[in-house]
């Protein structure tokens, strides 16, 4: 699982690529949270999830724990490019009414 | 046609990725949509991780899981059965760790939605756990002809059917 970021206009972007699985969240997750204070300052941030290969129930913890992050600094949190395999997951854990799809 | 295979693996987390690797690898035979393989690694993962981070707390790594599966059918689709058991702490309370949410990882960022996951993603799900004695998770899932009569299950068919 990697994270590739891109600010630009003052919405941060962050493309997830590769299996979301417990095992591999753990360095992802210091990493997103590195870009979330250093952004901390920005309008919005946007996950592009049209790269995850594979993604379970890890998923909703790790965009939760995220959106929990972001919103100490006041900053909504969108998800783009869902695949059906990762919307079947989001979608039955309400994840999408924390993080609408856009 | 009839077909087993039986894993046992260290119960660690560079093993969830191959673990559920292999099952979708053997259900193969069986020759199932990318839907239905997607709702299988998909369950696995989720049986094979709780093993690797409940079952046996830090000791995990000096630890084993054990997966069998059974296919039962041919190229047109068939039954899958696929066990995941480990010898750890078990859980006290069975009724309350299906709960939808319910985790006692909070703090590590766990979902609670494990079982709900498998029991959603397959056609058959049962647990069975003891105590200081271990764990075992039992689901079936249809592949292709065998589904039987649903919506989502037609939706699969015709998936394989139009590729
Ligand atoms: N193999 C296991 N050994 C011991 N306890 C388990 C095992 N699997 C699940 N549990 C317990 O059941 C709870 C719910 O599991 P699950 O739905 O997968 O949620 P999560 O893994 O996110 O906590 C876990 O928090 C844990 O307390
Ligand atoms: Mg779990």
């Amino acid at each position: 699982m990697q994270i590739q970021s891109d600010y630009k206009n003052g919405v941060l972007y962050m493309r997830l690529s590769g299996e979301v699985d417990e095992h591999n969240a753990v360095a992802a997750r210091s990493r997103a949270d590195q870009l979330a204070d250093r952004y901390a300052t920005c309008e919005r941030v946007i996950f592009d999830l049209s790269e995850v290969s594979f993604m379970d129930s890890t998923g909703i913890g790790f965009l939760i724990g995220r959106y929990k992050r972001f919103r100490r600094y006041g900053v909504p949190v969108y998800l783009m490019n869902t695949t059906k395999a990762v919307d079947k997951i989001l979608e039955m854990s309400g994840v999408y009414t924390l993080m609408p799809k856009m | 046609m009839k077909n087993y295979m039986k894993l046992e693996l260290a119960a660690i987390g560079e093993n969830e990725s191959f673990a559920r690797s292999a099952v979708a690898a053997f259900a193969l035979c069986l020759n199932p949509s990318l839907a239905e393989l997607s709702d299988i690694k998909t369950a696995v993962s989720e049986a094979v991780t709780n093993a690797v981070v409940h079952a046996y707390g830090k000791e995990s790594r000096e630890h084993s899981l054990w997966i069998e599966c059974r296919a039962d059918g041919d190229e047109d689709g068939g039954v899958l059965h696929i066990t995941v058991t480990d010898g750890g702490c078990g859980i006290e309370d069975v009724e309350r760790a299906l709960l939808p949410f319910y985790t006692t990882l909070e703090n590590d960022e766990r979902s609670g939605m494990g079982f709900t996951i498998m029991q959603t993603f397959m056609d058959g799900f049962s647990l069975e756990s003891e105590r200081g004695k271990g764990t075992k998770v039992t689901m079936l899932r249809y592949i292709g002809r065998e589904k039987i009569p649903n919506e989502k299950n037609q939706d699969a068919v015709k998936e394989r059917t139009d590729a």
